[in-house]
């Protein structure tokens, strides 16, 4: 039946689109099978790499009339299996839509096709001054549609805001092929803010076919310290203090002693060995504002009682000193095989409790985790370390995976701060919302896409699958979905 | 005084009954939109700061809270909204100005309210109580119906607590003006927008452009003397009377519209009086002219147009094409299948 319906598919798509531009066989569809989140693999029924937008609406248009499933990918750099093809379904890869296609520099914009790297876009503006400042780890890679679709953060949220903020419109065609303008060249647009739904919507409501980012301006100049603390909660404290000083550095992460003894094992950038949590911080901004902020956050170090300080003195330096923390997940990756990436979010006051729960789960599992952390804005990225070889280990690490997201859930937090839910947390969404929420979501998604050709399976699980899991969203004493039937 | 429980039975009343709601809160922007119709639902009372802990940069409140309370809790620890909402009363509540999703003189350089407001629990077209977002800066786990709130003028749900992230209040502010016309303004400011400078505000009146720097004293005073103003003062009021609306060019007769625009587009000629805010990206018109030629002005320099203040037998808003139109209506069903919430408050078909 399968075969059956390829063929059919394929039969049709050829009536519109350039036979080149779909693949069809296993071989030249395996590369696409997972994305960044290779534990997930499934080959679709086809893959398409349109080369325009009127393609994508073709493809679109077709599926739409032949009820097939579409799960669009850019750059395959995601976290969460968000963009793992579906069996039954087209794969639609949008990397040959990859043009800059203008930069305004008085208005300070540049309007984009989904495929372009997020890298790319700085690359183009620096001539003129300019930036894209959300700056996710993967940018040398990830695709700007990817990154409205996963809201992407990286290491300067905290003072220059997610996808979402720096995104002013976004061109999406709906699974009937049907484009819409959301958001303007403006600042704001007419009706409800739908330009803020579908940044971090997952590929679920319609397919991004452009992109109008706003730019700004490069700062002056930046400089990172870097200090040692004998404790978490002490390098926790002072991230407080230096906030609650009225100071929003521009980066703000902490790593653990696992993390630092890897990446000094790995690339030698410097940090304290003796140290159990190491926190970077960085300024930007004018020069003399730099110098009295670095000033000020010094002296709350010392306070902290950091057993080490350096503040890096020339830009060489200061790339040297974030070298450390950028190369963190490759480092780690080499005291085992393979490790497995989370992603939940936290008060910020809740993490020495938090890293404390996730260490004693650690030893519970006998599974090591590594611990890096968005510091200023409470996301948290433990890596657990395990090696897929040995029976039962991932299925482990996935189980210590999903307490430590309910650990964040507890503290008040989320599941997901930047990586998206896509397959991979779609259990913990059961804990995290309750029946009348998740109803909510699907209602909305029902919206924009009633057939449920878009993503289907990612982002929100369905009633069923948590009645199933029998997930334990208690709330307020009360049993989850106690309407349910249950077998 | 917690409401919730009041609010959520007079929803699920509402629906039984098939009764619409209107919900009212400080009352201070009625004039916005098109006129309430249903029940009026009073919500102010529900008011109170949920939780703040200024060192986490977020502060939670229920939505019938005093805007102006909660400014001053989060003065007292020096800190503030940067987006700068304005009240229109001493009433406004902060659900209202959620709803309205309106932001003041910083928005183009801080962002806008919407970008700010990182979760909300409310009652929903069931009168269940549902929570998105949360109290972290970042979330990204189901769709974003927090930030959705943000302008939809109550249509979808009754908010109950929102939270919003926080930052310092800027260590120093200074005022420059420059005598220069309107579009020498609009040129002059965007070109500073793209340079490393601490701008938060710039608005532009009779001939006179007015810019306020905010940040490290010794930045705002190194700006200033990079920018070579007319006249420095350090004087906070004319810019809390442009985000009230206190100014003289917003106490002329007629209607007032606000055409928001990409900030570098070039002066719009439209007969009667204009004040550009945000850089260029706002501007103000009190005029007499045709609402279509308005709409048809803003459009082509890529923009839109609202009758911000008007006969409210007038069409406020700009129209949206078809398929968006049909998707609002879709929306709108999804979250309030039983248009309980503000009917036609933001719309003439619903």
């Amino acid at each position: 039946m399968n075969s059956a319906s390829k063929s059919r598919l394929l039969q049709e798509l050829q009536k519109v689109l350039p036979r080149q531009i779909l693949l069809d066989s296993q071989e030249a569809m395996r590369p696409f099978e997972c994305d960044g989140l290779s534990v997930y693999r499934k080959l679709p029924l086809l893959v398409a790499l349109p080369e325009d937008t009127l393609q994508v609406r073709e493809i679109l248009k077709t599926c739409y009339r032949m009820k097939v499933p579409v799960v669009t990918r850019g750059a395959g750099t995601g976290l969460s299996g968000g963009a793992l093809p579906v069996e039954n379904g087209l794969l639609l890869v949008l990397t040959k839509l990859n043009r800059i296609l203008g930069i305004d520099p008085q208005n300070r914009t540049a309007r984009l096709q989904p495929g372009v790297r997020n890298l790319a876009i700085s690359e183009a503006a620096a001539p003129l001054g300019l930036y894209y400042a959300p700056d996710p780890s993967s940018q040398i890679a990830c695709s700007i549609g990817g990154n409205v679709a996963e809201n992407s953060g990286g290491v300067h949220c905290l003072k220059y805001g997610l996808t979402v903020h720096n995104v002013l419109e976004v061109r999406l065609l709906t699974i009937e092929g049907e484009e819409l303008v959301l958001g303007s060249a403006a600042l704001d647009a007419p009706g409800f803010d739908l330009l803020a739904l579908v940044n971090g919507s997952e590929g679920m409501l319609g397919v991004i076919t452009e992109v109008l980012v706003r730019l700004l301006p490069v700062p002056e100049t930046a400089q990172v310290v870097l200090a040692g603390f004998s404790s978490i909660e002490r390098a926790a404290a002072a991230v407080g203090a230096i906030i609650a000083a009225g100071i929003i550095p521009a980066g703000l992460e902490m790593m653990d002693r696992l993390s630092v003894e890897a990446v000094e094992a790995f690339i030698s950038p410097g940090y304290p060995q003796d140290a159990e949590a190491v926190l970077l911080c960085e300024l930007d901004g004018g020069e003399a504002e730099v110098a009295e902020q670095m000033a000020a956050v010094k002296t709350i170090l010392a306070e902290h009682q950091a057993t080490s300080v350096a503040v890096s003195a020339n830009e060489t330096e200061r790339l040297r000193l974030w070298a450390g923390r950028k190369n963190a997940f490759p480092a780690v990756g080499r005291i085992r095989p393979d490790y497995y990436c989370m992603d939940g979010t936290i008060p910020r006051r809740e993490l020495p409790h938090v890293l404390a729960n996730i260490h004693a789960a650690s030893e519970r599992y006998g599974l090591l985790v590594a611990n890096v952390f968005h510091a200023g804005d409470g996301n948290l990225h433990p890596l657990i370390l395990y090696d897929a070889n040995r029976a039962g280990e991932l299925e482990q690490a996935e189980k210590l995976g999903a307490e430590i997201l309910s650990m964040c859930i507890t503290a008040g937090g989320t599941v997901t701060g930047e990586h998206g839910v896509g397959m991979e947390k779609i259990d913990s969404m059961c804990e995290q919302f309750n029946k009348a929420e998740l109803e909510q979501f699907h209602a909305l998604k029902a919206a924009f896409d009633p057939a449920g050709l878009l993503n289907p399976g990612k982002a929100v699980p369905t009633l069923h699958r948590c009645a199933e899991l029998g997930a334990m969203h208690v709330h307020k004493g009360k049993l989850p979905f106690p309407d349910l039937p249950r077998f | 005084m917690d409401r919730q429980e009041f609010i959520a039975e007079s929803v699920k009343a509402a629906v039984r009954d098939g009764r619409p709601l209107s919900i009212r809160g400080g009352n201070t922007k009625s004039f916005y939109g098109y006129p309430s119709q249903g029940e009026p639902l009073e919500v102010a009372q529900h008011q109170g700061i949920v939780e703040y802990d200024p060192g986490e940069l977020i502060l939670t409140c229920r939505a019938g809270s005093r805007l102006s309370d909660v400014q001053a809790a989060l003065r007292e620890n020096g800190q503030h909204f940067p987006f700068e909402p304005p009240g229109y009363g001493a009433e406004a509540t902060i659900g209202g100005t959620v709803a309205c999703g309106f932001s003041g003189p910083r928005r183009p350089w801080s962002g806008s309210l919407r970008d700010y407001l990182l979760g909300v629990k409310l009652v929903n077209g069931s009168g269940e109580v549902v929570r998105y977002g949360g109290q972290v800066m970042k979330n990204v786990a189901g769709y974003d119906i927090s930030r959705l709130m943000a302008g939809s003028m109550g249509t979808l749900g009754i908010l109950l607590e929102t939270s919003f992230k926080v930052l310092p209040l800027p260590a120093s502010e200074l005022t420059l003006d420059f005598e220069c016309g309107q579009g020498e303004a609009i040129r002059r400011v965007n070109q500073w927008s793209g340079q490393p400078l601490p701008l938060s505000g710039a608005w532009w009146w009779k001939g006179q452009l007015r810019v306020r720097l905010s940040g490290a004293e010794s930045e705002t005073r190194r700006a200033a003397q990079h920018l070579q103003a007319d006249r420095v003062s350090d004087d906070p009021k004319s810019w809390r009377d442009l985000r009230e609306q206190q100014l003289e060019f917003f106490t002329q007769p007629g209607e007032l519209w606000r055409l928001s625009l990409p900030p570098a587009a070039e002066p719009i000629d439209l007969a009667g009086d204009c004040l550009v805010d945000w850089g260029g990206a706002q501007r103000w018109y009190c005029t007499e002219m045709p609402a279509d030629e308005i709409r048809t002005n803003a459009a082509r320099a890529g923009g839109h147009a609202t009758l911000f203040r008007g006969p409210s037998e007038s069409e406020r808003f700009h129209p949206l094409p078809d398929a968006l139109q049909r998707l609002h209506l879709n929306v709108k069903q999804a979250l309030d299948p039983n248009g309980i919430f503000n009917p036609f408050r933001m719309s003439r078909d619903w």
